[in-house]
């Protein structure tokens, strides 16, 4: 492997010069939310200073320009994620919008009473409760596919699940709490064999590992742009062209039609469809650059550094006391969750949060996997690769300090 | 300021470690099961009332991180022989205490030992933490369910 420049990489990355409580800040909860480079900050105040006009309704040139930016960064993300086209690229609000579109515009087209979707017992609730809403909606049936003690899907037990009446299923890459990577190109192959399509949700993969839709073969594709070190507010659904233009729209208003007259409304093409409203624009803009800031580092470089982490943290945690790590998987992304023997995963945040270590206590969203593993919470460090070693000592030294009070 | 000093004291710890009243009564009507949705946090606060409407004896289970325990225990040992319009003013001072609206060294108050818990005012995410006891116990007084913390 190449060496890799943390420092350098630091550099780009103002918030992690600031200061908490007078210590520098050491933010291992980059599940949640992950800061923004220069790049990304320069290119929208850029952006918004000198080029911004609305979208796809100006005719004059510099709402042309605005409208050539914003489709650039449609390509750029296509390009990223190895898609066929550009219009497979839908800009949301978030992962969540993503799903919750998906779920709406393909469970009114194609769920009914009696049919059955698929997700896993290691879901975030942005990819269960709208199934489940779904579903209830519907008359149709959520199956769970369980999991093992390690953190993995139990191939066989997924496999059971499928059948005739499965239309969809819906998992994720890499798990937000666990760190697990699934088999997503494999899950795929199993639900078109049954008939079905296959969402995956990639909020936890895409700003880690190099994504290929295509190799994958997904039907959906979700992610948010915050998490991949561009702006909040920002977010994409990937879906493959034919199947998106066979769906309904699921906001509606400007923008999305074709026409309208007193009578009826007939819609535009995908992606615009699923596009109704003014979008995030210098948002957006700013997600192009974080795109082109990835790509220039490498995802591959990327995922290999983040493994280094994760094997010096896994070796690093697993030596305090007392620590029980959550997700044991052989194939993980950075993302270490735990609990002590001897405090609460709240009084474990809070304690460390003053020696200066974010990291996140809680459920993360994903109650049905707590109850999994009978912890009402857990604390998860999630890692980055503007992270290094020394973050991960300064980690150990604070858990040693919840010993210690707790002692 | 100091986690150690404002928030995990001794009195904190200890209670946490060993809470008291850290039972279930089960010939009573009046029980609440309280959950912070935040954090996880549930608390089960059970309640004996004697004519006279005081407090005979009150207690709780659940799970929940030191500072919810360590204030549920402590309420416990408080208010056991209180009358429920006193156990009413101590929750309306406390709260306002644990949300920096009631200064314990310069205001009158009747929180006795509760005043341990000023310290959470500084540490915003814990103020429901310590409430959490004494949502549930006012939702045991009025009737027996549940209670979310919002
Ligand atoms: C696996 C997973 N899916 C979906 C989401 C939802 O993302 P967002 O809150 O950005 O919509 C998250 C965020 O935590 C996540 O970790």
């Amino acid at each position: 492997m190449p060496h890799f420049d943390v420092e350098k990489i630091r550099a780009d990355f103002p918030m992690l010069a600031a200061l908490e409580g007078g210590k520098p800040l050491v933010y291992l909860d980059n599940a949640a939310t992950t800061h923004k480079p220069w790049a990304v900050i320069n290119r929208i105040r850029d952006f918004d200073s000198k080029e911004y006009a609305t979208v796809r309704r100006g005719s004059y040139r510099l709402g042309e320009r605005a409208t050539d930016m914003f489709e650039q960064t449609r390509k750029k993300v296509q390009k990223f994620i190895n898609a066929a086209d550009p219009r497979e690229i839908i800009f949301t609000s978030g992962a969540t919008q993503s799903i919750n579109l998906a779920a709406y515009s393909f469970g009114k087209k194609f769920i009914g009473a009696g049919d059955e979707i698929v997700v896993t017992h290691m879901e975030h609730h942005a990819n269960f409760v709208p199934w489940q809403l779904l579903c209830q909606e519907k008359g149709a049936v959520l199956r769970i596919a369980p999991i093992t003690d390690s953190g993995e899907i139990i191939m066989e037990e997924f496999a059971k699940l499928l059948g005739p009446k499965t239309k969809l299923v819906a998992v994720t890459m890499c798990s937000n709490v666990l760190g697990t990577v699934n088999p997503v190109k494999a899950i795929c192959k199993m639900a078109h064999d049954a008939g079905a399509k296959a969402l995956v949700d990639g909020a936890q993969s895409t700003p880690h590992m190099a994504i290929d839709v295509r190799d994958i073969d997904c039907d959906f594709y979700a992610f948010s742009g915050h998490k991949m070190y561009g702006p909040s507010g920002t977010g994409v659904l990937y879906g493959k062209y034919e199947l998106l233009d066979a769906l309904p729209p699921y906001v509606s208003g400007g923008d999305m039609i074709n026409a309208v007259s007193i009578e009826k409304t007939t819609f535009s093409k995908p992606p615009i469809r699923f596009e109704a409203g003014t979008p995030a624009i210098s948002q957006v803009i700013g997600l192009g650059a974080a795109v082109d800031y990835l790509a220039g580092i490498g995802m591959d470089n990327i995922a290999a550094y983040e493994h280094e982490l994760l094997e010096y943290g896994t070796k690093a945690l697993s030596a305090v006391p007392g620590l029980n790590i959550i997700g044991t998987a052989p194939h993980k992304g950075a993302i270490i969750s735990f609990t002590m023997d001897a405090a609460h995963p709240h009084d474990i945040v809070t304690i460390i949060d003053h020696e200066g270590v974010c990291v996140r206590g809680g459920h993360h969203c994903a109650q049905p996997l707590m109850a999994r593993y009978g912890v009402p919470a857990t604390a998860r460090a999630s890692l980055a690769f503007y992270n290094t070693k020394p973050e991960i000592d300064q980690l150990v030294k604070a858990l040693h300090k919840v010993l210690e009070v707790f002692a | 300021m100091s986690y150690q000093n404002e928030l995990y004291q001794q009195v904190i710890l200890d209670h946490n470690k060993n809470p008291r009243n850290f039972r279930e009564i089960g010939d009573t009507a009046h029980s609440c099961n309280g959950h912070n949705p935040l954090c996880g946090d549930k608390i089960n606060i059970y309640l004996k009332i004697a004519p006279g409407d005081v407090i005979e004896d009150v207690s709780f289970t659940g799970s929940g991180c030191a500072i919810s325990k360590a204030s549920a225990s402590l309420m416990t040992t408080f208010l056991k022989g209180k009358t429920l319009a006193e156990a009413k003013v101590v929750f309306e001072e406390f709260h306002k205490m644990v949300l920096g609206d009631l200064d314990p060294a310069t205001q009158q108050h009747h929180l006795g030992k509760l005043t341990i818990f000023q310290g959470v005012r500084e540490f915003s995410s814990r103020i429901k933490c310590a409430s959490l006891a004494w949502h549930t116990l006012i939702c045991a007084i009025d009737k027996t369910g549940e209670t979310t913390m919002e």
